[in-house]
């Protein structure tokens, strides 16, 4: 671990003044994933501006019906919220399948959705990652798949974005509230993170310094009838092989509308925008499923090692499509 | 020779439960010391080549820096056979991760700072890591204990098999597998003057004492080593590892300040061995009758270049099954990696997953019920050595099982039983451990007038419970209340005493203070009954057992297990597991239940999760942490149920016991195979059994 500089700002714009100051600082959050990658020496930031006072720990309800997550509110308050848990149960269910409850208890919803990724190779500097180090090779490519992408992966890196939260938001069409040296922005949570293409190493479209303020997650009456379907190699604890969050509005055997999210299969949450229009409009049943799943993963393109979560994503999407349209939790 | 149980059979709280709870419990990393170092190791980045020049400039230039350690500087250490230990002796790299030096600091921050600024400039070679069947240097395994060959044969296997009706012709691998105690492993070491002085974490000080002593050519006398208590162990620390002697070489250039190590978990991955990954290759050949009339068991691993060591997965097979015809075979391929080493049940674990799922097809094919294809195999007398056994109860302990599992009534047809979108099947497997006893046992009683008897014993309590159980044997032994009894272990300055391993230690230590209670009593009765006002004091060795060459002496279990697979999605959740066991006497049921217990759940986590990947371009398993490496989490396991019978046993011991802490986690992931196999109708024979291997293909 290198030594480092720790400060606790007083306001936003200091925070994000004092870090668009040190090219080489970060927000620290709850701090179980940078501190980890820093103990790695991966991370090796010489400043850290500690955010959890900053930011709200509080979730309130707007007057137009919107619900505001302040950037510091734990992610074990934010599953057990009765306003969450009541509009957005599949948002809690995602944070309870994520993690451990210690964890949950330290990590805040800001860090949440911008944790890196659990690629082991990214995680070990003694083999090379762009990611890590822009131009060093990607490791992974020929190596370990088990955890990579099969969809939307680039040459230089096939990894995938572990948070559980940021896949039940993204179905959710969350806002993510940031302000920066440039002022403040609301940024489409669809849109924050980043395609790896030919830069992994910018996760996502934040620009340095550039610190997140809150979610806001827009109204949906029909967002109760969702849920959050984790595979993993175990029954707890562990990053997803492959998760699927359904949002689902049927009516008389139709699909009114939907919204389908997708973890463990990109360098982002995937929004699964493809299956969502093959199903809008259509009959509810197993066979139309089925087929808007094949088409979202029509793009996909698995490594060798990792094949078998183009079935298994197909599976799991149509199992919690199923599951939800039977009201089944 | 046996003695009357009346501490033992009780279920006696363990002694360092309450301390440990409560964090009082003071491990070795943890012991109090003046003006400690710190330690971080400098590992290879190259699986094999040499060391072209270290620059230690900057790291030496750090503040709060006091010594860099390397090759060049490091004490020269005798010429010993275990390569594992001879480190920074040269320039050479025999593995990635290996050490290669360290940095010795005021705080442990500095230390793994300072090592990240030392610059290592290598000549790499190509390295050579891939186990594959057909390679032409596999060679035979050394004999590590003659009583159990490395390969054996009787009859004629393959004219049996040629013409045997049914026959099963399998390969089945295992993966290698890393010990992760909770408590990694830790050191303090110290030198003075002319001797060394170790607090670690071990399963045995009288192993570390000797491995020292030998390396640094010291006397015994010079090197005192103490193990308060051990977090946790699994075979990962019986024998010295490279971390004791680069502790012990850390303290050699900083004389009087103790040095303190500890492994992080990454380095628990390439330091301190693991189970090797075994490729085995299982024939059975049986008559119309479901009669073995042929059996032949083949196993090739991995080894290192530095030092051999063979998870020897054949080792069971001659113990089980009546075949006139037979043979195993165990072969190595000597290649640039870490060093393997013994895990929990080393050669059983691995060998039983292999031999009885090929019992379980077998029996398929013979159209028999997996219990009643097992019972009629039965051997009576040992197959390979030809002698009765001291008590076989593997067929009671099927029996018992299949009771109390509710197995009656099985309809053996795979892939039928769902119940909301899950696969339900059950398995069986057997299980089977030897009784072992390791050389080299003494014990010291003292007692005082106020009855009260001390009892010393270098021996190793790893968490299992050992040090309360004994302290049971010994009331026994003495005929006295365990109340009276002050038993102390763990340091060297008591007398010596094997390592903890092959669930020997309750066989051999036991066997030694039954030796020297013996003594004391007759020391009593010549001082007329009475202890005298200075007490008495004897020290007795472990004696010989004059039934081990009349008997073969081995513990026999069986598991069975209920899984579910998700039938669409893969998932194998195991609902129960009952393990009926015939281990003996059973000393302590709470600590031998936990024993068991623990033992099925690591045959468990085999079965589903546990996985080192290694990655040959890199030569190092890259997934060295927990969040990659899965060990069962409590939510994956699911009712489990582990009963004994009653078994008594005059020949193994003075106690009849025959030890408890590995047979658990025999047979537990074949069962769980076999359970998926009867559930989904998929035999999978590559371990661990995960989801991609049961994902519907369509
Ligand atoms: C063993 C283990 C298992 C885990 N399992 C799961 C799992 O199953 N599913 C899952 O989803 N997650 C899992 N996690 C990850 C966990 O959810 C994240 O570590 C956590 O959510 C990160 O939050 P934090 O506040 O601690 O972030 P930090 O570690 O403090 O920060 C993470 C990143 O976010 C930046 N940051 C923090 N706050 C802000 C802000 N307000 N604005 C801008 N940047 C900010 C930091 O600079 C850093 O780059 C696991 C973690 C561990 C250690
Ligand atoms: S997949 Fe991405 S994170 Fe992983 S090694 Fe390649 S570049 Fe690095």
């Amino acid at each position: 671990m290198r030594p480092f500089r720790y400060e606790r700002a007083n306001d936003v714009s200091g925070a994000v003044a004092l870090l668009a100051g040190t090219p080489n600082g970060a927000f620290l959050g709850g701090g179980t994933n940078l501190v980890d990658l820093m103990r790695l020496d991966v991370a090796r930031p010489e400043l850290l501006v500690d955010v959890r006072r900053l930011t709200s720990d509080r979730i309130e309800e707007l007057p137009d019906g919107r619900v505001r997550v302040g950037a510091a509110v734990p992610n074990s308050d934010l599953a057990a919220d009765p306003l969450i848990r009541a509009r957005y149960p599949a948002v809690s269910e995602a944070l309870l399948s994520g993690a451990s409850g210690q964890l949950r208890n330290l990590a805040t919803t800001g860090g949440n959705l911008l944790q890196r990724t659990r690629c082991v190779y990214f995680q070990n500097v003694s083999t090379p990652c762009n990611k890590r180090d822009p131009g060093a090779g990607c490791s992974a490519i020929d190596g370990h798949h088990w955890d990579l992408a099969i969809l939307g992966a680039s040459e230089a890196c096939v990894a995938t974005h572990p948070s559980d939260l940021a896949v039940a938001l993204v179905a959710l069409d969350a806002v993510v509230l940031t302000e920066g040296a440039d002022g403040e922005r609301r940024i489409p949570i669809t849109e924050l993170h980043r395609l790896p293409d030919r830069e992994p190493h910018r996760d996502t479209i934040l620009q340095h310094g550039e610190l997140i303020t809150a979610v806001e997650l827009p109204p949906l009456p029909w967002a109760t009838r969702s849920r959050y379907r984790k595979v993993r190699d175990r029954a707890s604890y562990a990053f997803a092989l492959v998760s699927a969050v359904v949002v689902l509005d049927t009516a008389d055997g139709v699909v009114r509308d939907v919204r389908i999210g997708l973890g463990g299969v990109a360098h982002r949450p995937w929004r699964a925008l493809v299956a969502e229009q093959a199903l809008r409009g259509g009959p509810a049943t197993e066979e139309r499923f089925r087929q808007a799943a094949e088409a979202e993963l029509a793009a996909a393109r698995p490594l060798p090692g990792n094949a078998f979560k183009v079935r298994l994503a197909r599976n799991t999407l149509v199992r919690t499509l199923l599951d939800v349209n039977e009201g089944r939790r | 020779m046996t003695i009357t149980p009346r501490a033992m059979g009780v279920a006696v709280d363990r002694f360092d439960g309450a301390a440990k709870v409560r964090g009082e419990a003071r491990y070795a990393y943890e012991q109090p010391v003046d003006r400690p170092l710190y330690l971080y190791p400098l590992t290879a980045a190259v699986a094999t080549g040499r060391i072209a020049d270290i620059d230690c400039g900057a790291a030496s230039a750090e503040p709060g820096v006091v010594a860099v350690l390397t090759y060049r500087n490091a004490t020269r250490t005798a010429a010993i056979e275990d390569g594992e230990l001879r480190i920074l002796q040269s320039d050479e790299v025999a593995f990635r991760g290996q050490f290669i030096g360290g940095v010795v600091a005021e705080t442990s921050e500095i230390a793994r700072h300072a090592v990240s600024l030392v610059r290592v400039d290598y000549e790499e070679r190509p390295h050579d890591v891939e186990l594959r069947e057909g390679r032409g240097d596999l060679r035979v395994p050394r004999e590590v204990q003659p009583i159990f060959p490395m390969d054996t044969a009787e009859g004629d296997v393959d004219a049996a098999l040629a013409s045997a009706p049914v026959r099963v012709d399998q390969t089945y691998t295992t993966a290698w597998n890393n010990h992760n105690p909770i408590e990694p492993h830790t050191t303090i070491a110290t030198w003075t003057g002319d001797r060394f002085t170790f607090y670690l974490s071990t399963q045995g000080v009288n192993g570390i004492q000797a491995a020292v002593a030998a390396l640094f050519e010291l006397g015994p006398d010079r090197v005192r080593v103490i193990s308060p208590y051990v977090g946790g162990a699994f075979g990962s620390k019986a024998r010295p590892h490279a971390d004791v002697v680069l502790a012990a070489l850390a303290a050699r250039l900083v004389p009087d300040r103790p040095v303190k190590f500890a492994l992080t978990r990454q380095q628990m991955f390439s330091q301190v061995g693991y189970r090797p990954p075994t490729v085995q290759r299982v024939r059975l050949g049986a008559d119309a009758g479901g009669r073995l009339v042929a059996l032949a068991h083949e196993s090739i691993e991995p080894t290192s270049k530095l030092q051999e060591f063979a998870e020897h997965s054949t080792r069971a097979t001659p113990t089980m099954y009546a075949a006139p015809n037979r043979r195993t075979r165990q072969r190595l391929a000597a290649l640039d990696v870490p060093t393997p080493t013994i895990m929990r049940a080393p050669g059983e674990a691995s060998g039983m997953f292999a031999l009885e799922s090929a019992m379980d097809e077998m029996a398929i094919a013979c159209g028999l019920d997996p219990i009643e294809f097992r019972i009629r195999n039965d051997a009576q007398r040992h197959p390979h050595f030809g002698l009765p056994f001291s008590s076989r109860n593997l067929v009671a302990c099927l029996r018992e099982g299949a009771r109390r599992f509710g197995w009656d009534g099985r309809d053996p047809t795979p892939g039928i039983r769902r119940t909301a979108g899950w696969l339900v099947g059950t398995g069986v497997a057997a299980a089977t451990y030897p009784v072992l006893r390791l050389p080299g046992s003494m014990a010291t009683i003292r007692v005082g007038p106020d009855e009260r008897y001390t009892v010393l014993i270098a021996a190793a309590d790893i968490g299992t419970g050992t040090w309360t159980a004994l302290s049971q044997v010994a009331a026994d032994a003495l005929g006295v209340r365990v109340e009276q009894i002050d038993l102390r272990i763990g340091d060297t300055a008591y007398p010596k005493a094997s390592n903890e391993g092959g669930s020997s230690g309750i066989t051999s230590w036991g066997s030694a203070i039954c030796e020297a209670a013996d003594r004391l009593r007759d020391e009593l009765a010549r001082h007329g009954g009475a202890v005298p006002a200075d007490g008495l004091e004897v020290t007795a060795a472990m004696p010989e057992n004059p039934h081990i060459s009349r008997y073969a002496m081995h513990a026999f279990g069986a598991q069975f297990a209920e899984v579910r697979v998700h039938a669409e999605i893969g998932e194998v959740r195991v609902r129960r597991q009952l393990g009926v066991f015939a281990v003996g006497r059973v000393v302590n049921p709470k600590t031998a239940r936990s024993q068991l217990l623990g033992g099925m759940t690591m045959g468990l986590s085999m079965a589903l999760h546990e996985q080192s990947v290694f990655d040959p371009r890199f030569a190092q398993v890259v997934t060295q942490d927990l969040a990659t490496y899965h060990i069962a989490s409590n939510a994956d396991v699911g009712a489990v149920e582990v009963h004994w019978i009653d078994e008594d046993d005059p020949y193994v011991n003075p106690m009849g016991t025959k030890g408890v802490g590995e047979i658990g986690i025999v047979g537990a992931a074949a069962a769980i195979a076999n359970a998926v196999h009867h559930a989904t109708g998929v035999r999978v024979r590559d371990l661990p059994i995960t989801l991609d291997k049961l994902l519907p293909a369509a």
